[in-house]
């Protein structure tokens, strides 16, 4: 097969990029340039965004021997991840960008041309694993408990996975380092990235900050900044305040900066965030329950769920598998109800549905309900 | 002919490459290696007094002759340099800290809209640092800086100009400038021109002296000489503050003990490129007229930016540069590399990312034209052969991009 091997600069994508080499595929790897204003230099171990990140890619191409582009992908990004991300917070919701990047640059933008160009998949370094069974293609969480990735996935359709290459699911991190290091690929012990990639300082709230001050500032509001606003409890009483709902997240307890102690010494969580009113509501950790919820915009990669069924469902990256009931109410609607209480879930976060390991489809959390 | 390239994965297509690229550059000379390699197997520095030093002294004097003597020159006006960036950098930032300190009003640099990034960061970087007024000379649709627009940007104020620089012939679309006709001018008012030769030389004729240029760059990789080692040609009555301080090595203008295989190379190699050039130009014209026709041919809407002439003092005799409306250079070069044809899309990267070339939209091209661009480039190693292997895979691949065009603009919001 012609692959396409998008190659971040990190280890696992270099591996991954190898392994499609070495299983006789004619690879091409291609780093995806995301940001407008490349920074030359990593600062410490976030990102995959920068002018070194590329350097990395490209070394790594050039010890495999395999051809190696940079495509300009820096204003779709921008467009249909960045500025998702920034409307999403302002909405009160908590996006994931990195879900958002597969759905729209990864495998539309990128995989849309690489088809064009007569490329038959593209491989990422992923955690998941595709497996070819006779019904089709079904994808899988990753045997690394730790690095499964199939959550970030959950929003591919059956037509994008059929295109798509994840040579990492059946191999633990660890084992990637040592395969790195023994095919002599110099990122083998380059630390792994976190948080948001086009956000290189991790101050996620400072970034947005200066997103939406700028947009305010061309929108003529005289009305102070626009943006701060009340904390309130359960009750309505004013507890605090707030720069900007922004930033805000179902289930943070850091970063609120109450005066005010709780009347019962607990700590309190963010509930809810309302922009309208530009309302930040907290209370105590049981006020955070949550039992069941409504998904929008459901995407399926497995047969859709036919009445109630019961499955599992994850909430958010990284979070545990939970034994859920989940039913169709029309084709953009999806219900799901938790058959135990689960803590801190943010609308704007998916809910990926799980057949064992197997993804079945997701859904955006549009409500929850305790 | 080149080295065989490095093993990679390039499919059943692939027939060995066919390379379109002598403007990055081309293979060195057989001469200029036996030249360079003589050299480093003997120790000595230029600079020392002893015999090691001036055995080498000498071999950096003959060179120097040999340079001034193929480019209408006097020795006392080379200066060897790194290459041609650093030669650019000495002549825009040296010329204009010497002529604002003569004369502060001096801060105005006269400068093509189609200069090579050489030329253009410096410019910009003076602008951004060092109290610089650039002046962007306009070019018509062809690429070429007309005299007039010259003389009309230095009237509209001579004694704040503190030099102009417009380049010979341009890397991308292959433009000759008439810089003789503009040295004139800037004269009559008394105002230094400097002259970024680095794609004439070897395929153009270039008398530095007859083009009456105070100025003039050149680099050894574009006509068969080593990479790293190039030079400044500079009249004795320009005052250039140095950029690089240290030993003074060079008119004390230039520091850095000097590279002596290098220099060997550089002028074994520039000797052979201008005793050739009419010969070679002539073959190259012919070549690259047959490459033009026939992509014409095979795609019919291709646009042949530049001069159409091929007269030598209309377009670079290796140069042919197209657009190929609906496809992005950058998807094309890939295709034809893929194919075994390596060419450029003419434009320099940011990073590795193509931008739309600012010589194509400094013609008045739009920015999907700018970006559709690709720049075949021929040298001294080229042949029928190479025009024919382009030819086979080029509308295939012309095809196949225009797709890929397609669904990237479909896609855009």
């Amino acid at each position: 097969m012609k692959v396409l091997a998008a190659m971040s600069g990190g280890v696992d994508s270099a591996v991954a990029a190898a392994r499609a080499v070495a299983a006789g595929h004619d690879v091409t790897g291609v780093h995806l340039a995301l940001s407008k204003s490349p920074q030359s230099h990593r600062s410490g171990a976030r990102g995959c965004c920068t002018v070194e990140d590329a350097r990395d890619a490209r070394r790594a191409a050039d010890v495999l021997g395999i051809p190696f582009y940079v495509w300009d992908l820096a204003e779709r990004f921008d467009a249909d991840v960045v500025d998702d991300f920034v409307a999403e917070y302002a909405a009160g919701r908590t996006p994931n960008p990195c879900l958002r990047c597969n759905e729209r640059i990864k495998f539309a933008a990128v995989l849309d041309k690489a088809l064009a160009l007569g490329f038959d998949a593209v491989c990422t370094g992923h955690y998941a694993r595709l497996i070819d069974a006779p019904t089709g293609r079904e994808l899988h969480r990753a045997v690394d408990p730790g690095k499964d990735q199939s959550y970030v996935l959950g929003v591919l359709t059956v037509q994008q996975l059929a295109h798509a290459m994840f040579p990492l699911g059946d191999t633990a991190k660890a084992q990637v380092r040592v395969e790195a290091a023994a095919r002599g690929l110099q990122v083998a012990d380059k630390p792994d990235s976190h948080d948001i990639c086009f956000i290189a300082d991790g101050d996620t709230a400072g970034f947005l900050r200066n997103r939406l001050l700028s947009e305010h500032a061309g929108s003529g509001d005289g009305a102070g900044d626009g943006m701060s606003g009340e904390i309130v409890d359960v009750e309505g009483n004013r507890v605090g305040a707030h720069e900007g709902v922004f930033g805000f997240t179902v289930g943070q307890r850091k970063g609120l900066r109450i005066g005010t102690p709780a009347p019962d010494g607990r700590p309190r969580y963010v509930l809810d965030v309302s922009p309208v009113t530009r309302t930040v509501t907290v209370g105590s950790a049981a006020d955070l329950d949550v039992r069941a919820m409504t998904g929008v915009r459901p995407r399926w990669c497995a047969e859709p769920p036919a009445g109630r069924v019961e499955c599992l469902v994850q909430l958010r990256a990284h979070g545990d598998p939970l034994p859920a009931v989940v039913r169709l109410v029309d084709a953009d609607t999806l219900d799901v109800e938790l058959l135990s209480a689960a803590r801190g879930v943010a609308p704007g976060q998916a809910v990926v549905v799980y057949d064992g390991t197997r993804v079945v489809g997701s859904a955006t959390i549009d409500r929850t309900r305790r | 002919m080149l080295a065989p390239a490095a093993p990679d994965s390039r499919g059943p297509d692939f027939r060995g490459p066919v390379y379109l690229d002598h403007a990055a550059t081309t293979p060195m000379v057989p001469e200029a290696i036996e030249a360079m390699t003589r050299q480093l197997a003997v120790a000595g520095n230029p600079s020392s007094l002893h015999a090691a030093g001036r055995a080498a002294r000498r071999v950096v004097e003959e060179s120097r002759e040999a340079v001034a003597q193929a480019l209408g020159a006097r020795p006392s006006e080379v200066v060897f340099t790194s290459g041609g960036t650093e030669a650019d950098n000495l002549a825009i930032k040296g010329v204009f800290w010497s002529r604002r300190a003569a004369d502060p009003r001096r801060t105005r640099i006269l400068v093509s809209a189609v200069e090579h990034h050489a030329v253009f960061d410096c410019v910009e970087w003076l602008a951004a640092h060092d109290g610089a007024s650039p002046v962007w000379l306009d070019v018509d649709e062809v690429g070429r800086v007309r005299p007039e627009t010259v003389r009309a940007a230095i009237d509209e104020d001579p004694a704040s100009v503190a030099l102009v620089s417009v380049m010979w012939a341009n890397n991308e679309v292959g433009t000759v400038q008439p810089v003789a006709e503009i040295a004139k001018i800037a004269h009559e008012y008394g105002i230094p021109v400097h002259c970024d030769a680095v794609q004439a030389v070897g395929q153009l004729p270039v008398d530095f002296a007859a083009s009456g240029l105070d100025a003039l760059s050149l680099t050894g990789h574009k006509f068969g000489g080593p990479v790293g080692v190039g030079a400044l040609l500079v009249t004795r009555d320009l005052a250039v503050t140095p950029v690089l301080h240290g030993g003074g090595q060079e008119r004390e203008i230039r520091s850095g003990t000097l590279d002596t295989p290098a220099i060997a190379g550089f002028a074994a190699a520039l000797r052979l490129a201008v005793d050739r050039q009419p010969l070679l130009a002539e073959q190259l014209t012919q070549l690259r007229d047959d490459l033009i026709s026939r992509v014409r041919a095979a795609v019919p809407d291709a646009v042949l930016n530049g001069d159409p002439a091929s007269d030598l003092d209309a377009r670079l005799p290796g140069n042919a540069h197209f657009s190929f409306p609906g496809c992005e250079g950058d998807a094309l070069l890939m295709l034809l590399d893929a194919r075994g044809v390596e060419c450029s899309t003419g434009s320099a990267c940011t990073a590795g990312v193509a931008r739309p070339s600012h010589v194509v939209l400094a013609m008045g091209a739009d920015d999907d034209l700018a970006r559709a661009t690709l720049r075949f480039s021929l040298g001294h190693t080229s042949s029928e052969s190479d025009v024919d292997a382009l030819l086979g895979v080029l509308p295939g691949a012309v095809e196949r991009a225009r797709k890929a065009g397609l669904v990237s603009a479909s896609s855009k919001r």
